[in-house]
């Protein structure tokens, strides 16, 4: 039904925007993960 | 404790010397609003009934741009020769020195509007089909709505990256209910289908409301650092 | 509290996944709509949920605000006791009592009055000093998060139904755009500008964010009664299985922006961290060179 995929689109929009969101928050994390341990190191 | 008002007007009498003699602002405000007003004459037929639909959004779509010019150069000035930073450790109070800036603003862009009204009535054949006294109310009270928060904006921009961007980027998203307040009531005046009544006390309650807030929180904003 | 997140994530998959199931299968079928109308368990609780946030990053700026002014701290304080107080009050009175629109008990009502001052104090009470400024940042970006969504799904569900994308006086959707644009202008104030005075500006522009929203709401509001609108079929009440399954759809996704919201707020104190390690080392380096007068940068 082509109604229907207007609702599926709906769905995967909002898992892509949310997934998209989480996956920016662990590059984050993990890039000043390394910057803690490089300043660490550095002293 | 020197008056507030003392301040107010001295710094609104440089401000506004300054600007007489360099004509800097005005000149930019005035071409940047020819320009909106000759593009939008061929965009569309000006004799067509429609076209007074569509005349108030343009309007203030030029007035719009033309007031970020000014404001943008606000303080600007200031921070040349660290002016800025003397106001910071004068005695004088803060919420003199926005009122001056605003006001001056206010006078800049209100110059512009009854510069450019003939303009506008010539290139579009304008006649207010409604109460055309409104439209000064409307056109005071959108530009202090516009002028006010500008100014304030422009306090807010002045010291970060891209300044230039800064501003407009903070400004139109808070001025939408004050645009569409401003738009529509004139519209609502040339084409004389509507009242613009409920549009002139929303655009006071709206000046009223960021006035105060303006006046509570400049000086935090000033200080900020 | 490290091992709780990786149960409180698997929980809330778990609680989502219900959700969805009761969304697609339990829920019935709209007789208007069919099926297209189960966006709403999407659309709605992220929308819920993006005023929520922004309302609690309008409680962590106000009290950022006056965080270093006693006198308008204690001023706040007792304007939102009292008006908490009044509120509730007055919703009891025979005059606004009759404005209430039918189908709304005025304890409903009356409770969410009484959130506001619940708000203001639970939020100054968890997250003193600094953690009010790292609290706002969080809940507008998570906020925008949530907002861009039902920007998205709004229209993805208004083309099947009303055929058209977006309608200019549909109030609901046009003001949530005004709200996205406020909060991204918002953070795009706090990336800009350099750090010392950011925190204090981006609480005065959540300031003015916040009072522009009724106005924002009137504005639309009012334009849309002198504007002719396309017909929106529907309206009436709802299912009870579902608007039960809206609810759920609600808490579930309440449960994730809060594992989001905590993420992201531990995202912003490393960072903070890192930030003030760099200060550190600098600072450090600079008191190494000047104690060694003919030493030379490794670097």
């Amino acid at each position: 039904m082509n109604a229907a995929k207007f609702m599926i689109a709906a769905y995967v929009a909002t898992w892509v925007i949310h997934g998209g969101y989480l996956v920016t928050l662990v590059s984050r994390y993990s890039k000043l993960r390394r910057e803690m341990k490089e300043l660490g190191k550095g002293k | 404790m020197i008056s507030t008002w003392a301040v107010t007007l001295a710094t609104l009498v440089k401000d506004i010397r300054l600007e007489w003699r360099s004509k800097d602002a005005l000149n930019a405000m005035l071409f940047f609003s020819l320009q909106v007003v000759v593009v939008f004459v061929f965009s569309f037929d000006p004799l067509a009934e429609e076209s007074r639909h569509i005349v108030g959004g343009l309007v203030w779509i030029a007035f719009l741009f033309a007031a970020v010019v000014a404001l943008n150069q606000t303080w600007s000035r200031e921070l040349r020769n660290q002016v800025l930073d003397a106001y910071r450790v004068s005695p004088a109070p803060a919420n003199a020195l926005f009122i001056a800036k605003a006001l001056g603003n206010f006078i800049f862009v209100t110059v512009l509007e009854a510069l450019m009204a003939p303009l506008f009535i010539v290139f579009y054949n304008l006649r207010a089909l409604g109460p055309a006294w409104q439209l000064i109310p409307v056109a005071l009270l959108g530009t202090w709505a516009l002028v006010v928060n500008g100014t304030f904006f422009a306090a807010m921009s002045v010291r970060t990256r891209s300044r230039e961007l800064m501003l407009p980027l903070l400004l139109f998203p808070i001025s939408i209910p004050a645009v569409i307040a401003m738009v529509a009531s004139t519209t609502a005046i040339l084409t004389g289908e509507d009242s613009a009544r409920f549009y002139i006390v929303l655009l006071l309650t709206y000046d009223v409301v960021f006035t105060t807030a303006c006046l509570a929180l400049f000086k935090t904003i000033l200080h900020a650092e | 509290m490290k091992r709780l997140f990786p149960i409180l994530s698997i929980l809330t998959a778990a609680f989502l996944a219900y959700a969805f199931y009761r969304a697609l299968w339990v829920a019935p079928t709209d007789a208007l709509q069919g099926d297209v109308y189960r966006i709403i368990y999407y659309h709605v609780p992220s929308a819920w949920t993006a005023f929520l946030l922004f309302f609690i990053n309008f409680m962590a700026s106000i009290q950022y605000l006056v965080s270093n002014k006693p006198a308008a701290r204690s001023a706040l304080k007792w304007i939102m006791i009292v008006g908490g107080v009044l509120g509730v009050i007055a919703v009891y009175l025979p005059p606004i009592k009759a404005m209430i629109p039918a189908g709304m008990q005025p304890s409903a009502v009356a409770t969410t009055v009484l959130m506001i001052p619940a708000f203001y104090f639970v939020v100054g009470w968890l997250f003193p000093g600094q953690k009010l400024d790292v609290l706002a940042l969080t809940s507008a970006e998570v906020g925008v998060v949530f907002c861009t969504i039902v920007l998205v799904t709004g229209p993805i569900w208004a083309r099947p139904v009303w055929g058209i994308w977006w309608a200019p006086g549909d109030i609901r959707l046009t003001s949530t755009l005004v709200l996205w644009l406020i909060y991204v202008s918002y953070l795009v104030l706090r990336r800009f500008s350099n750090s010392a005075q950011t925190q204090m500006l981006a609480a005065a522009l959540a300031v003015f964010g916040a009072l522009d929203v009724p106005l924002v709401y009137l504005s639309i509001w009012f334009f849309r009664t002198q504007h002719p609108q396309p017909v929106i079929g529907g309206g009436g009440s709802m299912d009870p299985r579902m608007l039960q399954t809206l609810l759920i759809s609600w808490l579930a996704f309440l449960c994730f922006t809060f594992l989001v919201c905590w993420s992201r707020f531990r995202l912003e104190l490393l960072k903070r961290e890192v930030e003030e390690a760099h200060a550190m080392e600098s600072l450090a380096g600079a008191s190494v060179k000047a104690s060694m007068p003919l030493a030379r940068s490794s670097k």
